[in-house]
């Protein structure tokens, strides 16, 4: 009896132990996240020291400048050139990703959607070399031969599409970035379009709506927190999207009221300039470029991340 | 036109258009991978998985190197990153401390969002700065960074499919939480987990932004501790050269990489379409 009670004793301290062990592993490895964020957060604040003490902070924002070999820098073209870019792909990829989540949430059959949304889910899986390497050979020749002409020609009028055309400029790199973010703001957007609960639509179909009545005015609506969270997700993606990007700007470090014009990104001018920047300021002032677009997509994204839990924790249709 | 037709023409037109739309969007896939083939098949030959790439000019060189290196890159990024967000993953699902849990939950989606180019500066400073010298190893580690909050998110996701039943069943009999979790738990949700990791590596195969300065590029064989060739990275500078054969390369390289990604993502998603290793309780 003795020793039985001593063998459970035994079994139980051990079990125990081992149960404290396991909990810290993966607690500590959880914790690493926490520490890689930290970690991220305080190279790129150390790593920008120089050009903060150089240039300061706000003439670095605003100045246009950007000349290595008179180490001035200042990080306005970039900010516009990324800002324009990604404002842009939204223009073309908002009406796009959410014509298509509708198609695929409230028209096409489950089984027709869920093969769809797999080709879709492929799309947002190609990587963005690929994507800049199609649009170097493709869509750049295809812009300067056909499509800047035809807008300079239509448009002209509109300081937007004046200038010189190169083919490679804003607007080039707008589409790509289109393109790329077409997919998750289609994939987001269909999954709260198909958390509104059934009986919303079914009520709106009952008092004599159309479908589209339906689908626009009730069913949109319900959804938008969710389909706002899809597009903040896009433009995060969009501002630090490099590759693609990079070869398809123009890279060129000034400021043009024109789409049709070369600019550059911030992600661009660090993937150019960052393994050749010799001296202490140049590559502070390209940290401090990668601190401003970190800062710009953690904003979009946390804002992003909220939006999205609060429409499809709200849905009904899982148990 | 009375204001019913009217209405009907709008239903009708409105809904076309998001056919439209869908049509198109999916239209790009296949616009992308026949481009791919058409320009990129008639460059794939034996040689250019076997032998170096050559100087402009030269004609018959291939990215046996770049095929190499980004084996080793991915491979040590694998090695590094699935261990550590594997095991932050089990904790999410299994020991949930409200607040903790949920700030790693968060700040996991955030470094998801961190563009790229940033986490090759991060591996930057830690890895070719102390070395000195760029390194497949630098970049191993810039893409482990990546794969961390993929991983550990995925394996929460698939964890929390697993019924609470099983586990209060092993539980029931006595397991410790540890040995319920290690031979109930995660063998029970291993398929979706399986994918994600497999998804996560895919993802970070075609990843070129964070090894333009950590693993550089290399003409001829690279290694851990010296700059090494990957394929998104030659597909980059081949496709921006000037040259006409090293323009046919990239178009190569881009096939390959594309046939090896989208092949890893259809085999996961297919994996996983067979269902959760236990019926849903």
């Amino acid at each position: 009896m003795a020793t039985a009670t001593a063998t459970v004793k035994v079994v139980k301290t051990s079990t125990q132990t081992g149960d404290i062990i396991a909990r810290w592993v993966v607690t500590l490895f959880a914790a690493s996240l926490l520490a890689m964020a930290i970690l991220l957060v305080y190279e790129l604040v150390i790593g920008s020291a120089d050009a903060r003490a150089k240039l300061g902070i706000w003439r670095f924002l605003v100045s246009t400048r950007w000349n290595p070999v008179t180490e001035d820098f200042g990080a306005a073209p970039f900010v516009y050139g990324t800002v324009v870019t990604s404002v842009l792909a939204l223009l073309i990829s908002v009406p796009f990703g959410l014509g298509a989540a509708i198609f695929l949430s409230e028209l096409a059959p489950a089984r027709i959607s869920n093969a769809l949304t797999f080709v879709i889910e492929l799309l947002a899986a190609i990587p963005s070399v690929i994507y800049g390497l199609l649009a170097i050979f493709t869509l750049v020749p295809l812009m300067r031969l056909y499509i800047e002409p035809f807008l300079k020609r239509t448009l002209g009028f509109l300081p937007l599409f004046q200038g010189t055309i190169y083919g490679v400029g804003f607007l080039t790199a707008g589409m790509v970035l289109a393109i790329m973010t077409v997919p998750f703001i289609i994939s987001v957007s269909r999954e709260s379009l198909l958390a509104v609960p059934r009986d919303q639509r079914e009520a709106a179909l009952a008092l004599g709506a159309t479908k589209w009545e339906t689908t626009w005015q009730i069913v949109v609506p319900y959804a938008k927190l969710g389909i706002l969270g899809s597009i903040f997700l896009g433009l995060a993606r969009a501002l630090g999207e490099t590759m693609a990007v990079t070869m398809v700007i123009g890279n060129d470090p000034s400021i043009h009221a024109s789409l049709l014009a070369p600019g550059y990104s911030i992600a661009a001018v660090i993937a150019n300039e960052f393994s050749e920047a010799g001296g202490k300021i140049h590559p502070a002032a390209l940290v401090e470029l990668a601190l401003v677009l970190f800062c710009l997509t953690i904003l979009i994204n946390g804002f992003a991340r909220l939006m999205i839990m609060a429409t499809t924790s709200k849905g009904s249709k899982r148990p | 036109m009375n204001r019913l037709s009217w209405r009907k023409l709008v239903n009708g037109v409105m809904l076309t258009l998001t056919g439209v739309c869908t049509v198109v969007t999916i239209s790009v896939l296949f616009v992308i991978l026949g481009c791919l083939l058409y320009f990129g098949a008639h460059s794939l030959n034996w040689n250019f998985f076997t032998r170096l790439p050559l100087p402009p000019g030269e004609e018959g060189g291939g990215l046996a190197n770049a095929i190499v290196g980004s084996l080793q890159i991915v491979g040590l990024a694998a090695l590094i990153g699935i261990p550590i967000g594997f095991l932050a993953g089990v904790y999410l699902a299994e020991y949930e401390d409200r607040h903790f849990a949920s700030v790693v939950r968060y700040v996991a989606d955030l470094l998801n969002g961190v563009p790229s180019i940033v986490v090759g500066i991060l591996a930057w400073t830690l890895i070719v700065l102390p070395m000195k010298t760029q390194s497949g190893l630098a970049g191993s580690v810039a893409l482990a960074f990546m794969l961390i909050p993929i991983v550990t998110r995925q394996t929460e996701q698939f964890l929390r499919e697993v019924p609470l039943a099983l586990r209060e069943g092993a539980l029931a009999l006595g397991a410790s939480k540890w040995r319920m979790i290690a031979t109930v738990a995660v063998p029970a949700g291993s398929k979706g987990i399986l994918t994600g990791m497999i998804l996560g590596v895919a993802r970070i195969s075609g990843e070129s932004a964070p090894l333009l300065f950590t693993a550089l590029n290399n003409q001829y064989w690279g290694g851990l501790r010296e700059p090494t060739a990957s394929l998104p990275v030659m597909i980059y500078k081949l496709a921006t050269s000037p040259y006409d054969d090293w323009n046919r390369q990239a178009w190569a390289a881009g096939l390959v990489l594309i046939t090896l990604v989208l092949l890893a993502n259809i085999a996961a998603r297919l994996v996983l379409a067979r269902g959760v290793s236990v019926p849903r309780g």
